[in-house]
């Protein structure tokens, strides 16, 4: 592993990965006590149609998946505020529709067969630099709007109705919650893939809740935790020859289960 | 100046008329118990009182005020408070969003909201369990957590939506007893179809089923605890002291109610 470490790709895979689970532990820890782990996965499959549009048009990747993303996140956010009961209806529509509308316009590109592959279940040995500047700038962004705006954050989380009394812009927040959700989910399409994403923006936010007694220190403790299985998992792909999306969720199902399996031990 | 008055006040969910010409005058320092059936306007009411829902016949003053203004002079408690129980959040933290919007630090929370926070906590008796994470406290704990979250704006009048509802016997009066000394120096309203706790403590009891009907029942509360050896009331004595035009209506309620002997 360490004579792996003179290679740029790897440095960067390295940095992408702690770059990337610090931002999922953070919006996951956000995504899980707010319940939208399936909007959040709605919005990772939607992101495949912006990958196709980017492809179709010879625009950047990152580029077209951020804004396909991101608009399907402010749908998402103004037909669940109408309509909450109808979520799960909508939810399932935009994630179908969103991979679909992918598939046509890479099948519409002449001459060009996208790797399907890499982007659904990653491909972290390909990170560039640009999308390091990308990722790192998204990072700050997160963290930026957890820290300054925390207590509002807060206040719609614990008890939207309650916020909305006391005059925080409940609607607002929400909205926020989803559009970060999405950047962080196209970020980690380069790590994970867009289908195991929602494990890693899940996993470590299940153990870290477990451990916190505030959401600020659980955001933090699972970017932490997310960090720790993605560099382990990165070496156990590196080991085994294995694919590193799919390492790194393995890796933290299996903590999670031990984890499990010890903190039982210790409340019983 | 009235705490609450309301006047001619109707409100229907598309056709179907929710509240009919309902007349409230609710003075300071009074304990109202607004009850009646599930579905006869209650929470409407309250909806209405809160700015919640918009007013479009008839009209509200809070305070003097409309009550989207008089919103900040009122603590309310909703119902529900067991949601999002395993939520890790500190009670301190809950407490604190009490706090009306205004002068407020860049980053986290201020001194003196801090410090607010901690005298509401004490008010409820719960300052040993500001560090405490809320998913550790009981129904009864935690119901006292959300009163204190309510009192932290310093409100003139404290709105509770059914408070009692998922807490043992003991625990309700706990909050009741609480609520009595708090009503010493603000108005306390209690939504709620558990009767038979709440009128023992509330001087003012208000009946709504579309319509609004008003007791005074101070005076009745008194004669009738000369007479009583127990102190419950039983279930006829209360239709008594409401009057008969309830009674209809009291009927359908009948098997929630516990009968007392």
């Amino acid at each position: 592993m360490i004579e792996a470490l003179q290679f740029e790709f790897m440095q960067h895979a390295l940095l992408a990965g702690f770059l990337v689970s610090f931002a999922a532990g953070i919006i996951g820890s956000l995504i899980v006590v707010n319940r939208m782990v399936f909007l959040a996965g709605g919005i990772a499959h939607t992101s495949y149609g912006g990958i196709g549009l980017a492809v179709y048009l010879g625009l950047p990747i990152f580029l077209g998946a951020s804004v396909f993303a991101v608009a399907a996140a402010i749908l998402i956010a103004v037909l669940t505020l109408k309509k909450r009961h109808r979520m799960d209806t909508f939810i399932g529509l935009i994630w179908a529709v969103g991979m679909a509308i992918g598939v046509i316009f890479v099948d519409l590109t002449p001459g060009y067969n996208v790797d399907l592959m890499s982007y659904l279940f990653g491909s972290i040995l390909a990170v560039s630099s640009e999308d390091l500047y990308f990722m790192a700038a998204l990072l700050a962004l997160i963290i930026f709007v957890v820290t300054f705006w925390y207590r509002d954050i807060l206040a719609v989380s614990y008890d939207s109705e309650y916020a909305a009394l006391r005059g925080v812009n409940v609607k607002f927040f929400y909205t926020l919650i989803l559009i970060l959700s999405a950047l962080t989910v196209v970020i980690a399409i380069k790590v994970v893939g867009l289908i195991l994403v929602i494990a890693m923006l899940t996993i470590p936010v299940y153990i870290a809740e477990k451990l916190s007694n505030s959401l600020f220190s659980m955001m933090f403790l699972s970017g932490a935790i997310a960090t720790l299985f993605t560099l382990v998992g990165l070496w156990m792909s590196y080991t085994y020859n294995l694919t590193s999306g799919a390492s790194i969720i393995i890796v933290s199902a299996l903590s999670l289960g031990l984890f499990l399996l010890l903190h039982k031990k210790d409340t019983v | 100046m009235s705490a609450i008055e309301i006047k001619d006040l109707s409100f229907a969910y598309d056709k179907q008329m929710i509240l009919e010409n309902i007349n409230l005058k609710v003075e300071e320092k009074d304990f109202l118990a607004i009850i009646g059936p599930n579905g006869g306007g209650k929470s409407t009411l309250l909806k209405l009182i809160l700015g919640i829902n918009t007013l479009k016949i008839g009209s509200i003053s809070v305070l003097g005020k409309k009550p989207s203004q008089g919103l900040t002079k009122i603590g309310y408690v909703p119902q529900n408070t067991n949601i999002n129980t395993d939520f890790p959040i500190k009670v301190i933290e809950v407490v604190m969003m009490g706090h009306v919007e205004g002068k407020r630090p860049l980053f986290g929370y201020g001194k003196h909201e801090v410090q607010c926070a901690m005298g509401a906590l004490e008010q409820v008796s719960m300052a040993d369990f500001a560090q405490t994470k809320i998913s550790a406290l009981s129904g009864g704990q935690r119901q006292r957590i959300m009163i204190a979250r309510a009192l932290c704006a310093h409100p003139q009048i404290l709105i509770l939506d059914e408070p009692t509802s998922s807490i043992d016997i003991t625990g309700q009066r706990e909050i009741y007893d609480l609520l009595k000394v708090l009503n010493e120096y603000i108005t306390v309203i209690v939504v709620s179809h558990d009767i038979s706790v709440i009128l023992e403590y509330a001087d003012k009891a208000a009946h709504v089923n579309k319509n609004l009907s008003y007791h005074d029942i101070s005076d009745k509360r008194s004669t009738f605890h000369k007479h009583g050896s127990d102190e419950h009331f039983c279930e006829i004595e209360l239709l008594q002291m409401l009057g008969s035009d309830n009674c209809n209506t009291c009927e359908d309620e009948q098997p929630k109610w516990s009968l007392k002997p």
